[in-house]
């Protein structure tokens, strides 16, 4: 590995370098947008769930007398 | 299911992203022509040759779908084309700022190969509100798939056009008669291109998961009766 990085041509981060550190960071800019995008989309369908769950055990919970008022 | 192999694609296309970005900056040597500005190529090409791969598959599962009739190709076959569509948003970008580097100028106009790009990429953009002017999700699907097979078979036609054109500036690289690519920058590129590659799957994979998670809590909701939140309508189509 340090016989690779010597190896190595130096880095020219003069005019040329920020052109590519602008291709390369534009890309992992988009990159971060499409997770951040993600992440909201899962964080709706988390609360969708929660949201869901709450509604199945209230209609659990109705749904439990009337079966004691049925059996009585 | 679709999240099914998504923890280890995921850290594969990391991993093979890390190892050819690695492969650019400290393996690769300096282009004689260009210098240090060559190393855009990496990340340009790799991203247009999948994008536009990307359409044709796209295109290949709307022809399964409207062989089948199943809406699970439809999805594959939006999925596929967003995420071209995005990877084409990155080939844009990284090509202007090449050009500018390069040639001096954000975008040439008598170039082929840019404004064939550009209009592929426009046809695509085309595609969502084609897509979701049509109300009925049966019809919907039926024509975004025809139009997912004509505009993907017009790439590879349009990319033929293009290699006939003669070209003032833009470099042909592969196939030509001075041997194109030297072994470590082709080594350097074919690294590139299969972690871009896998970025692509990966990135479709997690999109069909999030999309089937989503299909799973509307079919629970109509199964227990419950509003929807908001009157949030649906715009993407539904994996189940």
């Amino acid at each position: 590995m340090l016989s690779l990085l010597a190896a190595t041509p130096a880095l020219p981060l003069d005019e040329a370098g920020k052109y590519v550190a602008g291709a390369y960071v534009v890309f992992l800019a988009l990159l971060v947008v499409y997770v951040a995008i993600m992440a909201a989309k899962l964080q709706r369908i988390e609360r969708d769930l929660r949201e869901l769950a709450s509604f199945a055990e209230q209609g659990a919970g109705r749904a439990a007398p009337e079966r004691e008022e049925v059996s009585a | 299911m679709y999240g099914k192999g998504l923890k280890p694609l995921s850290i594969a296309s990391t991993a093979a992203i890390v190892a050819a970005f690695s492969l650019v900056f400290f393996y690769a040597p300096l282009d004689a022509d260009q210098g240090f500005i060559q190393k855009i190529f990496y990340l340009h090409v790799p991203l247009s040759i999948t994008a536009l791969i990307g359409f044709v598959v796209g295109g290949v599962f709307a022809i399964a779908h409207l062989r089948s009739g199943d809406s699970k190709w439809d999805a594959y076959s939006y999925v596929s084309i967003h995420m071209s569509v995005i990877f084409g948003v990155a080939v844009l970008a990284t090509g202007s700022i090449w050009a500018k580097a390069s040639w001096g100028h954000w975008w040439v106009w008598d170039e082929p190969t840019l404004v064939s790009f550009l209009i592929v990429f426009l046809m695509y953009a085309t595609y969502y509100p084609f897509r979701y002017a049509i109300e009925d999700r049966e019809r919907q699907g039926r024509y975004a798939s025809v139009f997912a097979i004509v505009a993907g078979a017009f790439v590879p036609l349009n990319f033929m056009a293009v290699r006939m054109a003669q070209s003032l500036v833009h470099p042909r690289v592969f196939a030509t008669t001075n041997g194109g690519l030297p072994g470590s920058m082709m080594l350097t590129f074919l690294a590139c291109l299969l972690a871009i590659g896998l970025l692509w799957v990966t990135l479709v994979k997690f999109e069909l998961t999030a999309k089937s998670a989503s299909g799973q809590v509307k079919r629970l909701r109509r199964a227990l009766d419950a509003p929807l939140p908001g009157g949030r309508s649906r715009v993407a189509p539904e994996v189940s």
